[in-house]
């Protein structure tokens, strides 16, 4: 049969294995759905079964569209890039992106107006907020990595990315995880262990997808074209291992039964403790710095048409980054049961983690060397150099915080909340928006962005926002601090816990102030790239934007 | 290409790290190694260093009620807003009581020390109001303290509680290592329905088997179980398990 007049084909191996995994997922789950008595499972259960069906489908559905069986590896010499899943991650972190935020603003306003929880199961604070968290941190800040990682892997290996569906299945799989979570936390499925809430068998499925993105990065890293491996996937890669070990150690779980959404872990106590700040602290270390450093190190040199400041420094910086920062979760557990020993440890380890952070942010911003006036007349580039100062800025704060002395005044105070902003707002958001602003017109094919004045306003706007954060957190953190240990003259306590909860008040509504301005930000960001995409106009050469990658890794 | 081809006895040390940057497994095994390193130091003694958790007189497994009321306080996230840690300084030991020891968490699974405190520490709630007190804070928190940002937890007192497979959730607590016999698991339904119901027969066998268990109807309504009651008697024990009368602060000083 010739492709010309009937454009069925049979299926691959890899699409039949796909489809009897998929297939053979659906009945148990349907099972456990219709069995289970709680219905915020049933419905994870059927959700699980649908995306299973749809899988089917759209597997299918590759032998009839007319779509090769095997894409070709290259097109006229230059490798053929898969694209599609980056495509959706980018959409995907958008969208997550601004649900993150909203939520955000929302649990803001909670604080400030108590009435805005409405006594409601599934609209309280305290389900809000590991919504709010995981959906900036993992469902913005994943899809931006894993879009990213897919994007920047392949140029800087010249190569295809490994898998047919596989790369599919790490985008759709992770989406999937998102919602899960997502809904559960509103459904009261939630282990309540910070930024690991996720249960039992959303804690399974993610160690699936995980594998299945090692394996695709790795893949496409062996098959590259290039000698070297580039520094951006050092930290990529470094990032995905790290990940997958918190992943399994913090989250080893026994369930109370397969129709039971409840499990408890083998860890309790101080073990567990100790355990889930390794976790905790080095999903900020590899999540939110690893990851976001390898964008930093493809990104920044592209927008800035130079090459990286200093590769040895690169060396170092990679090397010492993730050799410190699994030391350094204690300091989340200063004077607690845990013993002195590794507390003393983890500020050790946190204070020493200063060097290599600021040696990888002057690596960032030194690379404009020769290039600084961009800075005046590019606000994508702007905002990049503005998320290392803000880089710069947290980890100078992290390892001050860790001290025990400092840490005793600011723990389960909002200066920590205002420190966690610091990184989060001015330089995870920043850096991906820096990204997001770059690879939307190269995966669209478009000239260039539909408006530059756009960015600067997003800029101003969110900047402005994240000023109102911090500082609103700095000081009802140091004063809320400042006001438990407070003594009268005579010796007794000055203030009762409700007063220091009184005197937050105008902190916390110029915090919601703050968030908003930052929504706003993303919203007009939102409105570029659509627009951008929206326009036809498509860019002259799209390959010019693939630098060779030995002139990124020139020192 | 790259600086690392360069020649000269000066740079060899870097251009040995060729041997990452062209062999991705290499490169894999490097990183995985350099990351374990910090871990496996600060995590794996914890499991064999006798002086971890300190052996105090009083600490037992959690009764099914006050378990079940541990589920709920997990559901709600209520770590979000409540640390259950009590630092050993002093606004804190007098605000809240001893500094908690390692011990009095040996059984929470996961652990809910917290990391913020939007509300007070609940590591020593347990005595501290009465039920009366609680139900109605939980109810609606401004009732009771005009100024707080609590929300409203009305719906817990309108909804049974289910505890179908409270036995269930004994055995994978036993299976973590938390100490329920066979007794405990295989009673597990009646000890819930004795804690909770004024005068039941079963309250003897339950303090047998959970000593200074607190047994009484904690929502105001004797009538039902409800998800107020677990959560109230899982309050009610917090912090109360050891007795600092007796607790001997330099016993485990080595």
């Amino acid at each position: 049969m010739s492709a010309t007049t009937s454009p069925v084909r049979a299926m691959t191996v890899g699409e039949m294995i796909g489809m009897l995994i998929a297939g053979a997922c659906v009945l148990p789950l349907v099972l456990i759905g219709a069995l289970t008595e709680n219905s915020g499972y049933a419905f994870h259960a059927m959700l699980g079964a649908a995306a299973a069906a749809a899988s089917m489908i759209l597997i299918g559905n590759r032998c009839f569209d007319g779509s090769p069986a095997v894409p070709p590896q290259e097109i006229d010499g230059k490798p053929n890039y898969d694209m599609g899943p980056v495509k959706f991650a980018t959409v995907a972190s958008m969208v997550w992106g601004i649900a993150g935020f909203t939520v955000g603003l929302i649990i803001a306003l909670q604080l400030a107006f108590p009435g805005l929880n409405f006594d409601l199961p599934w609209t309280n604070f305290g389900r809000l907020r590991p919504l709010h968290t995981s959906a900036v941190i993992f469902a913005f800040g994943g899809n931006v990595l894993i879009g990213s990682s897919f994007y920047v892997v392949q140029r800087t290996c010249r190569a295809r990315l490994a898998g047919d569906l596989s790369p599919w299945f790490v985008v759709l799989g992770y989406n999937l995880f998102i919602v899960i979570a997502g809904t559960g936390y509103l459904l009261g499925i939630t282990q309540s262990k910070e930024y690991a809430e996720p249960e039992w068998y959303a804690d399974l499925w993610l160690t699936f997808v995980w594998v299945a993105y090692l394996l695709v990065f790795l893949g496409t890293v062996m098959k590259r074209r290039e000698p070297h491996i580039y520094v951006a996937n050092w930290f990529y890669l470094g990032f995905i291992l790290t990940i997958a070990v918190l992943h399994v150690g913090n989250n080893v779980a026994v369930p109370v039964s397969i129709l039971s959404p409840k499990s408890y872990g083998l860890w309790s106590g101080v073990q567990d403790a100790m355990f889930q700040w390794w976790y905790g602290h080095n999903a900020v270390g590899f999540f939110l710095t690893a990851g976001f450093l390898a964008i930093m190190y493809y990104f920044v040199p592209k927008r800035a048409e130079r090459p990286i400041y200093s590769y040895r420094l690169s060396i170092i910086h990679f090397w010492a980054l993730i050799f410190i920062y699994i030391w350094a979760g204690p300091h989340h557990l200063h004077y607690t049961a845990l013993p002195d020993w590794a507390q003393t440890l983890g500020m050790t380890f946190s204070i020493m983690l200063w060097m290599p952070s600021w040696g990888g942010m002057i690596n960032g911003i030194m690379t404009l060397s020769g290039a600084w006036d961009r800075l005046r007349t590019d606000p994508v580039l702007r905002m990049m150099v503005v998320s290392l100062a803000f880089y710069g800025m947290a980890t100078f704060e992290g390892p001050l915080m860790s001290i025990k002395a400092v840490n005793g005044l600011s723990h389960y105070t909002d200066w920590t909340i205002g420190h966690v902003h610091a990184g989060a707002l001015g330089w995870v958001a920043y850096i991906s928006f820096g990204a997001i602003y770059c690879l939307v017109p190269w995966l669209w094919n478009r000239k260039g962005l539909y408006s530059l004045r756009l960015v600067s306003w997003h800029f101003w706007v969110s900047t402005l926002g994240i000023v109102f954060y911090i500082t609103a957190m700095w000081v009802s953190g140091i004063l809320q601090g400042l006001m438990w240990r407070a003594y009268t003259s005579l010796g007794f306590l000055e203030y009762s816990f409700i007063e220091t909860v009184a005197a937050m008040h105008p902190f916390y509504v110029i915090r919601a102030l703050g968030g908003a301005l930052f929504l706003i930000g993303a919203l007009i960001m939102a409105f570029n790239l659509w627009m951008t995409v929206r326009c036809e106009e498509a860019a002259d050469t799209p390959e010019a934007h693939a630098l060779p990658p030995g002139q990124l890794a020139t020192a | 290409m790259t600086s690392i081809d360069h020649k000269g006895p000066r740079r060899s040390l870097w251009a040995k790290h060729k041997i990452f940057e062209t062999n991705s497994i290499v490169l894999v095994i490097g990183t995985l190694l350099v990351i374990s390193i910090g871990g496996l130091v600060e995590i794996a003694p914890l499991f064999y260093l006798k002086n971890t958790i300190e052996t105090v007189q009083g600490m037992r497994p959690y009764t099914p009620l006050e378990l079940a009321g541990r589920g709920i306080y997990v559901r709600e996230g209520c770590y979000n807003c409540h640390s259950q840690m009590i630092r050993p300084l002093r606004d804190e030991v007098e605000r809240y009581g001893h500094y908690s020891l390692a011990a009095e968490s040996m059984y929470d699974k996961p652990f809910q020390w917290g990391s913020k405190r939007i509300g007070p520490d609940l590591a020593r709630v347990g005595g501290k109001y009465s039920d009366e007190w609680q139900r109605t804070h939980l109810a609606e928190p401004r009732l009771m303290v005009p100024q707080s940002i609590m929300p409203g937890y009305p719906f817990l007192a309108r909804t049974e509680l289910a505890f179908g497979d409270i036995a269930d959730e004994l055995r994978a607590n036993r299976a973590g290592g938390v100490p329920y016999s066979d007794e405990m698991i295989a009673q597990a339904q009646s000890d819930l329905r004795a804690q909770a119901t004024p005068d039941h027969p079963g309250q003897a066998d339950l303090e047998k088997r959970y000593p200074r268990a607190q047994s009484r109807d904690f929502d105001g309504d004797p009538q039902r179980i409800t998800e107020a009651d677990a959560l109230i008697a899982y309050l009610q024990a917090l912090g109360t398990m050891v007795d600092f009368k007796l607790y001997d602060d330099k016993a485990n000083i080595r």
